[in-house]
């Protein structure tokens, strides 16, 4: 059953998909920093969704859906348009050229993210190992 | 959405001449001494005065060049102000040219801190690029990516983005002819794996396509010419252009498997890059198997290669390519590649982990785990054909 895109459920799904993927393990076992997902209101997503991820390691040590951003201070903050996340978790398009294409801002430690690029692929993976509801 | 970057691209005999057509009043020459002493940038000054252009040789470029070099050569551009920066040489010197005028130009930005996630460089008002390759194999004069050693932290640095390709590639084949056979062959390898990357990687575009197909072609039928008679100058020319088309195909695609594995070995125990991708390009196509199989068979048609009915092509390309490497006598092995077992072995986990952790790898069109790159590793160690 597909589960409603930014709902606590739908995190719930993908930090357990994090937890059991060992191709994230490997690919992540020395990534350290937590994160903001932004997704902002675009078409059909009237409201800006932040998710916040502590990852650690190849793990995910908390996670949570953030309505003021201002709540954390994580290490990493991505962020773009609806339409292009939505891309992203269909696998319509890789999320390291949405980030060197510009569809995806980023702000954090580049030198870390260009040393695990694969870290980012696997963590996409997890999130389409289940069947997400988009808002139409 | 995705890009296609090329330079102005001036090829085959003569094609040096382009540097007296252009416009300044100065020029930094980046170089080796080797280059030097062949008599290489002697030929480049002199184009350069045509045009009325004083020079000035940077030549301390080493093997694996470091940041450190990269300041030094900054720190002449800075007294000179130079209106072109031309690399005469290999990648190293390229490489090295290329993060010279990105610091030149902006001097708020240093070497280490270009990534692919920064637009806006503004290159080009201060100094143009020109590459002038003397290798067959890197494609480093027409590609946005640089490779550095930061010898304070023992660490390598892939730098990209798509703003520091060069102005103008010079690719004339007399700049090739003092290669010796064995470079011949391990930078063709090269050539040949960047080809074969960029057509068959997941980020594989209809404009690299093209390139990688003809690179591809071209390698096969001259590669063995060019490393049995150095002064076979079709076959120069033909390998020369090959190179650089490869380096455009590659760099709007990406290299692959064969490139993550081979930067991990060269790191550990100093393997010639072409010589290390070239030797893994069969087994990482046994790997990807049947995720590619519709590419293999456009390959194999491409080289006119025969594929038995009921066959794989992917196989049939691999033998292809490690006949190939045979005639040119390239090692098919990490054993014959004269690697200790002892310290092979020993080196394992260094070997995975810089393998998993480089960016090549996260498009290939079949991602290995630890534990299949531990085997694949050991398999290429003995020489045999990947079968899982």
């Amino acid at each position: 059953m597909a589960i409603k895109f930014g709902s606590e459920e739908w995190l719930k799904a993908f930090t357990q998909e994090i937890s059991q993927s060992q191709a994230y393990k490997e690919a992540a076992k020395k990534w350290e920093g937590d994160l903001y997902f932004v997704i902002e209101p675009e078409a059909s997503l009237k409201d800006k969704i932040v998710v916040y991820v502590d990852l650690w390691h190849g793990e995910c040590r908390s996670s949570a859906l953030v309505a003021d951003e201002s709540e954390k201070t994580p290490a990493y903050r991505i962020w773009g348009p609806f339409g292009v996340w939505r891309q992203i978790l269909e696998k319509k398009l890789d999320p390291v050229q949405a980030m060197m294409t510009g569809r995806l801002k980023v702000k954090g430690d580049m030198a870390q993210i260009m040393r695990m690029p694969r870290a980012a692929v696997e963590l996409v993976n997890c999130v389409t190992k289940f069947e997400t509801e988009f808002p139409d | 959405m995705w890009y296609f970057v090329v330079p102005e691209v001036v090829f085959g005999q003569d094609a040096l001449s382009r540097l007296a057509e252009l416009k300044g009043k100065s020029a930094v020459i980046v170089t080796d001494k080797n280059i030097v002493k062949l008599g290489l940038v002697d030929v480049v000054k002199a184009q350069l005065s045509r045009a009325g252009m004083e020079s000035r040789i940077f030549d301390e470029v080493e093997p694996d060049p470091s940041l450190q070099t990269v300041s030094k050569g900054v720190a002449l551009m800075n007294r000179y102000e130079p209106d072109l920066v031309v690399a005469v040489g290999g990648g190293s010197v390229m490489d090295v040219a290329k993060a010279m005028r990105v610091e030149y130009e902006r001097p708020d930005l240093k070497a280490e801190e270009i990534n692919p996630f920064i637009s806006d460089l503004g290159l080009g008002t201060k100094a143009k690029l020109i590459c002038i390759p003397t290798t067959s194999g890197t494609g480093a004069e027409a590609t946005f990516a640089i490779v550095l050693t930061d010898t304070a932290d023992q660490r390598k640095l892939s730098l990209i983005n798509r703003e520091i390709a060069p102005d103008i590639a010079i690719v004339d084949p007399a700049f090739a002819m003092a290669m010796p056979p064995a470079i011949t062959a391990d930078t063709g390898m090269d050539a040949l794996t960047h080809a074969v990357e960029g057509f068959t990687c997941t980020w594989k575009n209809d404009f690299s396509d093209g390139l990688c197909i003809r690179a591809i072609q071209i390698v096969f039928e001259y590669l063995p010419r060019a490393v049995k008679d150095g002064l076979d100058m079709e076959a120069r020319e033909k390998m020369h252009n090959a190179a650089t088309l490869a380096g455009i195909g590659f760099i709007n695609s990406l290299t692959s498997m064969a490139h993550a594995i081979g930067h991990s070995l060269g790191a550990a125990f100093h393997v010639p890059h072409g010589r290390a991708v070239g030797l893994f390009l069969p087994y990482t196509i046994e790997f990807i198997g049947e995720a590619r199989e519709d590419l293999w068979a456009e390959l194999a048609n491409s080289l006119r290669l025969e594929v038995p009915k009921g066959e794989r092509a992917g196989p049939i390309i691999a033998q292809a390519i490690r006949g190939l490497a045979e005639s040119i006598k390239e090692p098919l092995s990490l054993k014959e590649a004269g690697i200790p077992f002892d310290k092979f072995d020993s080196s394992m986990d260094k070997l995975i982990d810089n393998a998993m952790a480089d960016g090549s790898l996260i498009v290939s069109a079949r991602i290995p785990s630890v534990a299949e790159t531990e085997k694949f590793l050991r398999y290429a160690y003995e020489g045999k054909s990947i079968d899982f």
